[in-house]
């Protein structure tokens, strides 16, 4: 079977994509420049000696009484902060999300779900808000309320919360618009009010991803913490700058090691309470 | 929730009481913190910040700064994906059992410490500036995309790739045609997501000496200079909203799975 073989058949995305990557050989070479790309130095002699020499000095760990109480300690005060720092987050989220959301606008019920100008003029403030909370790292807060408040667990908690509060506001927000409101829908055009039709339209159906999104970033505020830490915040964090600055290199892996279990840790420990909430 | 409410309620009581605690524990006075003398204290430490300094010789250096923090995200991502990805097809199995468990050993503990600490490391290595940061995201990234892209090869159907080595095509060839335009969408994805995570890394690999405008903002805090800071912090905010909304353009566009 022969068939005419006049017309090539092309691609039609194959142009843009052509450019696409054009475009980003362009952009890789003042790229690798301006990052000073160099993995010979992992390989090289004198530094690869220098890192070896570094990591020879983790063994022995160390794991005399006073060091572990103080590992203890710190492992707490890290576990305290992202709990803290967690909780004064969902206090501020929650009721940013509430105004953020779209789900209880009463005037998208005769729009279809959009709302109308007024509505979307007055949620525009509460999302930016949101968006530009949770667009500064939370360290560079933690690395401010450092000096604002004292060196302590006091700033990573505030950090977690400033921060924190705005991932949570604006994820909640969208989960809030993402499961079924009908319900919620079916509330507010019968009159009831927007916290009641809440509480019981949206809520039972959201309930399980909300807790779900917070134990996952529970999880994410615990390695927050101990990287806070390095900027003075407490907790483990601090420890492993204070051993790294006196070249203890057992003391430092005593704390990597127990750091990788209490992530580990708290990965179960979210596991069982999705399992036992959700 | 399933189960019955007592659990339900036990549980929830739990986590409260655990709250509590934690804030005992911490000894954190709010009351204190947030009362009048405590509010006029972390007042007059914000007001130097209101007045951010906007001269050109700052703004050039922080210009020049957050093309060396976007470049370092930038090829750090990069090498992370395409290393990554390397280490994946390891990892999901295609080439043994004991390959699969050492490659899954080596991601899980480039993953597990922290950004930060492999800066730090680097910084040892290779000295400071962007190098460093570049290569200890890198590092971390690589277990990161490891992990999601050998969940995502194994997730793939492998009916393509084996008809293409049953006809008699190379494993290379078969993978290239078989598996990844499949996949593709995803490893664009998870790529450009870890970039947005990234670009925030980035900006604060430089207090530990890793260039770019965390290691600006460091100097300038340090030296007291608030409306310098002030002015490197805007900057690190306009950098993260800009790769933010690049990133979610590029994946409503190109990346529709």
């Amino acid at each position: 079977m022969n068939t005419p073989a006049a017309q090539t058949l092309h691609d039609p995305a194959s142009r843009g994509r052509l450019l696409l990557t054009l475009l980003m050989l362009a952009l890789l070479w003042p790229g690798l420049q301006l990052s000073e790309l160099d993995l010979s130095v992992l390989f090289a002699g004198d530094s690869a000696s220098a890192m070896a020499q570094f990591v020879a000095g983790f063994w022995p760990l160390a794991h005399d009484g006073e060091f572990l109480r103080l590992l203890w300690r710190a492992t707490l005060e890290t576990l305290a902060m992202a709990t803290a720092g967690m909780a004064l987050a969902l206090l501020l989220a929650l009721p940013a999300a509430l105004l953020a959301t779209r789900a209880l606008s009463l005037s998208a019920l005769s729009r279809g779900g959009r709302p109308g100008w007024v509505g979307q003029l007055l949620r525009w403030p509460v999302r930016g808000l949101l968006i530009v909370l949770r667009s500064v790292p939370e360290i560079v807060w933690a690395l401010l309320l450092v000096r604002a408040l004292g060196l302590g667990p006091g700033a990573g908690v505030l950090a977690i919360a400033i921060t924190y509060s705005g991932m949570l506001g604006k994820v909640y927000s969208e989960i809030f618009e993402s499961v079924d409101l009908r319900p919620a829908r079916a509330l507010l055009a019968a009159g009831s009010s927007r916290l009641a039709a809440f509480f019981y339209g949206v809520l039972p159906n959201a309930a399980g991803e909300l807790i779900s999104y917070g134990l996952y970033r529970w999880e994410c505020a615990l390695r927050a913490s101990v990287v806070m830490g390095f900027v003075g915040a407490g907790g483990l964090g601090q420890q492993v700058d204070l051993s790294l600055r006196m070249f203890a290199g057992g003391e430092v892996a005593s704390i990597l090691l127990v750091f990788l279990v209490l992530v580990l840790v708290a990965d179960l420990l979210s596991r069982l309470l999705r399992w036992l909430l959700v | 929730m399933k189960g019955n409410r007592f659990a339900n309620l036990a549980v929830l009581l739990l986590l409260v009481v655990t709250v509590v605690l934690s804030f005992r524990f911490l000894d954190m006075n709010l009351a204190e913190l947030f009362s009048a003398e405590g509010l006029r204290q972390m007042g007059d430490y914000a007001s130097g910040f209101s007045n951010p300094d906007f001269f050109p010789q700052h703004l050039s250096a922080i210009g020049r700064g957050a093309l060396e923090t976007l470049a370092m995200s930038a090829i750090g991502t990069l090498l992370a994906a395409l290393l990554g990805l390397l280490m994946a097809l390891a990892a999901a199995g295609r080439h043994g059992l004991l390959a699969r468990m050492a490659s899954r050993f080596v991601l899980n503990a480039l993953r597990s410490v922290p950004e930060l600490v492999w800066a730090a490391l680097m910084v040892l290595a290779a000295g400071l500036g962007p190098n460093a940061g570049t290569l200890a995201l890198a590092l971390h990234t690589t277990g990161v995309l490891g992990r999601l892209y050998a969940e995502a090869l194994e997730n793939t159907p492998a009916a393509p790739t084996d008809s293409l080595c049953l006809a008699g095509s190379g494993r290379c060839a078969a993978f290239c045609y078989g598996t990844l335009p499949n996949i593709w969408p995803q490893l664009v994805a998870y790529g450009l997501y870890r970039w947005e995570n990234n670009i925030r890394m980035a900006s604060i690999l430089g207090f530990v000496g890793a260039g770019g405008l965390g290691q600006m903002l460091y100097v300038n805090l340090s030296l007291f200079q608030e409306a310098r800071a002030a002015t490197v912090i805007l900057a690190m905010l306009a950098l993260v909203l800009g790769v933010d909304a690049l990133s979610s353009r590029v994946r409503q566009r190109w990346v529709t799975a």
